[in-house]
């Protein structure tokens, strides 16, 4: 009988569909690798396992039983725990502390220290960890804070180990200490479900896969019989169809922006790159391969970084964001809410931001040249007083991108321009760029999105672990290829 | 249009309280009275104006009052010394000495990154001390001040007072400030941080800016207040920062940035002052077995101000709840 089962399993965000019908098993003593490109679902799984979303249809069955998984905590109770991808920990505290956080130890309604250290030391033991449990855990490193929450995820007697992407930050000795504590688990007993990328890692640690692409199960099978070449030809999948459909632009041979030898202490290094006018350069990547941190750095919010940049043939320095505005370059951040609208302010106010000149505002031009973005977009608003944080994701997204047409820049960079966004809304932003390069403008598109960096660049540049890989030009790239140099396996390329 | 409710309520319970003040006291209702209350919260909505932006670029500037204290004590004592100075040049050296003080503040606040609140927590405490140094722990009252000094804040020119001319001005610069590209992208900031940094506002001149042009009309309200009340010492204006921050907080300035009105300012800063000035007279009135209207005047006045705030953030919770929950028309009509 299987330790744990996904029957039918659905989920839908508004229209999109996050997970659609996924049924698959995990046995006890094994460890299953669950694989996929970005958005492929797999964090949603993730999600449902550990109660923070509930299925739209569909059951999970623990041990022969159908459990409901109402939040994070009755998750814990059944025996699920979860390894998060970012270590979601109390850096002021000691690492015992945070181990048992939530069922200290109690002795006379105090905290009992004593048991309490007793009890971590046990529970590191029982993994091999050399960490002393009165460590507060800031001054721990990345590596030996995973080792923490593996323990932490292993102080409840979990039967179910979820694993997501736990070697995503981590050096190769690191990873090796934890392939043996994975390991470990799977000989004690445990059944262990490991999200990943990482070929190499579903190769040497698994027994079993589970491929998911936009949402469906597209294949499961043992790994004794799996090929590298298989699995990416399972993740990347369908042929991209031209469902972003973008006329030919005249290319033009102006190299716009030249960026040489962009390099950042920790986050990338040795990343260079051209754009031409009425071009969009794709930048793709698994997410944290430093692609927004290299924008970031052309865009002067990385003191740290070190690089050279020419506009139109011409050495700029560009040292904050106003340089950078003003050598023509724009950004449209990726957290939409939290970096690019002003979800407090008008319409209006909003979309003429960057744009102020002067000291004194011109409320008539102002609102002419706010009218004209916004009936260029298609903006769906009750007026341009309305306030932004009233409108809908995709007419937010419009906003963000649809003030910086009105400064007129030569570059723009859009950092995941549609994500989270439904599908028609995606449209109009596919559109809108398609707009951009063929009035002349040069786009650097990031996205995470395979078949909208192949439907919509020119040429594409692929960056892993912070270097850039390879390049692709839109005649000759290939899903297969680019999703192969995205993770990092060679021989496919 | 939005956000004028907020600011009818208010201007609504400042009629009310001076109606019901003026039924209880005849004298209210008279043109001195309107004279008297301008006059009163002239040095109140000048700093209240000056503090709006700077809330509303997440900030705030508590050493307002201490500078305040220190720059009228500092001009005192220059103008003891020098009884013949004219008053336009007390009160240069008062914007100057003022502006200085705000210029620490700036240096502490974007030099040194330390957080609005704890800079000028610090500084107030700083130059509280030093008008004890300065003036070795002495007053300096009205008849050792020059003449034309102490009679200027009430000074009649085209029938206001200097005082009431100064709160003209500080409104019409307000207003000019809210209209000028600067203001609107404070206003930016204080709504998001991140978004204004990706459109390359420059928050650290704007807040240099901002801070200064604090301390500037802190230095010459302290002139005015030392003048007007003919006495300075370390115990002047203390504790008067709070009540600045409590008329932008009344006047609907949002405390977590971005929203904030020259209209409701001035109007928190008038609400502010009636009551203080009206509810002797009420309590004397409804209960005449309270022997000294006084003591309770802090109580009540406090228990106004939540009174006042609450209504104003009544108003402001559809503002914030937007942000959430879309309501159902608005949704479907931004689907299609």
């Amino acid at each position: 009988m299987p330790r744990l089962e996904l029957r039918n399993l659905s989920k839908s965000f508004g229209p999109t569909r996050a997970v659609q019908n996924v049924s698959f098993a995990l046995r006890e003593a094994s460890v299953m690798a669950l694989i996929g490109e970005n958005g492929a679902g797999k964090s949603t799984i993730v999600k449902l396992l550990t109660g923070v979303y509930q299925p739209d249809a569909g059951e999970i069955w623990l041990a022969g039983n159908a459990v409901k998984i109402a939040n994070p905590s009755s998750a814990w109770d059944l025996g699920i725990s979860v390894i998060h991808q970012e270590t979601v920990m109390f850096d002021e505290l000691s690492v015992a502390e945070n181990l048992f956080m939530g069922h200290l130890p109690l002795k006379r309604g105090l905290v009992d220290w004593k048991t309490l250290i007793i009890n971590a030391q046990t529970l590191l033991m029982r993994i091999e960890a050399k960490i002393d449990p009165r460590a507060a855990l800031k001054d721990l490193s990345v590596a030996q804070k995973h080792l923490v929450q593996i323990a932490r995820a292993l102080s409840g007697e979990a039967s179910v180990v979820v694993m997501d992407e736990p070697t995503a930050a981590l050096s190769q000795q690191e990873i090796e200490d934890l392939y043996r504590v994975v390991r470990g688990l799977r000989d004690a007993g445990k059944a262990v479900l490991l999200i990943t990328h990482k070929f190499d890692e579903v190769f040497a640690l698994c027994d079993e896969y589970v491929v998911l692409r936009d949402g469906v199960k597209v294949g499961e099978g043992e790994i004794g019989s799996a090929t590298p070449q298989g699995l990416i030809a399972l993740m990347a999948g369908r042929e991209v169809g031209n469902q972003y459909a973008r006329g030919e632009t005249k290319r033009g041979e102006a190299v716009v922006l030249s960026a040489r030898g962009y390099t950042h202490p920790t986050e990338f290094a040795d990343i260079g790159f051209e754009v031409r006018r009425g071009e969009v350069l794709g930048f793709y990547g698994l997410v944290g391969a430093g692609r927004s941190e290299v924008m970031q750095a052309i865009f002067g919010l990385k003191p740290a970084a070190r690089g050279s940049l020419e506009i139109d043939g011409l050495p700029v320095r560009v040292r904050s964001p106003s340089d950078a505005m003003r050598c023509g370059l724009a950004y449209v951040p990726e957290d939409r809410q939290r970096s690019g609208a002003i979800l407090g302010m008008s319409i209006l106010h909003n979309l003429t931001l960057p744009s102020l000149r002067g000291l004194w505002l011109n409320r008539h031009r102002e609102e002419t040249a706010a009218l004209e973005i916004a009936t260029r977009l298609e903006l769906k608003a009750a007026h341009l007083e309305q306030m932004v944080g009233e409108l809908s994701g995709g007419n937010q997204q419009k906003v963000v991108i649809g003030k910086w047409l009105l400064s007129n820049p030569k570059v723009i960079i859009l950092d995941e321009p549609t994500k989270g966004i439904d599908v028609g809304a995606k449209a109009a932003v596919h559109a809108f760029i398609a707009e951009l390069v063929a009035r002349g403008m040069a786009v650097i598109l990031v996205s995470s999105e395979l078949p909208e960096v192949m439907a919509l660049s020119d040429r594409i540049l692929v960056m892993r672990e912070g270097r850039s890989i390879a390049e692709y030009t839109r005649e000759d790239a290939t899903a297969a290829q680019i999703v192969s140099s995205a993770a990092g396996y060679a021989a496919a390329a | 249009m939005r956000g004028f409710t907020r600011e009818f309520v208010l201007l609504g319970l400042v009629i009310a309280v001076f109606v019901i003040s003026g039924l209880y006291s005849p004298a209210f209702f008279s043109l001195a009275s309107v004279d008297t209350v301008w006059t009163d919260s002239a040095v109140l909505i000048a700093l209240a104006l000056t503090m709006m932006p700077i809330i509303m670029a997440r900030g705030i500037d508590l050493s307002v009052a201490a500078n305040m204290a220190l720059t009228g004590m500092l001009v005192s004592l220059i103008g003891q010394a020098n009884l013949n100075l004219p008053v336009p040049l007390l009160l240069l050296c008062g914007a100057c000495i003022g502006g200085l003080l705000g210029l620490v503040n700036s240096a502490l606040i974007t030099g040194l990154e330390l957080p609005p609140i704890v800079a000028t927590l610090g500084t107030m405490s700083v130059f509280r001390g030093l008008i004890y140094v300065v003036s070795g722990g002495q007053w300096v009252s009205a008849n050792e001040m020059p003449p034309a000094l102490t009679a200027f804040p009430e000074l009649r020119t085209l029938g206001l007072t200097s005082l009431e001319w100064l709160s003209i001005l500080l409104i019409a610069l307000a207003v000019l400030w809210h209209n000028s590209r600067r203001g609107r992208e404070v206003r930016a900031y204080g709504g998001n941080p991140t978004a204004a940094l990706y459109v390359g506002i420059p928050m650290r001149r704007l807040n240099v800016l901002l801070y200064s042009a604090s301390g500037v009309v802190a230095g010459l309200c302290g002139v005015l207040w030392v003048s007007r009340y003919g006495i300075a010492s370390t115990e002047v204006a203390l504790g008067y920062e709070l009540q600045v921050v409590a008329a932008c907080v009344i006047g609907g300035v949002s405390i977590a940035g971005g929203i904030g009105s020259v209209f409701g300012t001035v109007l928190g800063s008038l609400f502010l002052i009636t009551i203080y000035n009206a509810l002797p007279i009420i309590i004397g009135q409804l209960l005449p077995s309270v022997q000294n209207a006084t003591l309770w005047q802090n109580a009540i006045v406090g228990a106004a101000i939540l009174i006042a705030a609450v209504v104003n953030q009544g108003a402001h919770t559809k503002g914030k709840h937007i942000l959430r929950v879309i309501p159902r028309d608005e949704a479907s009509r931004a689907k299609h």
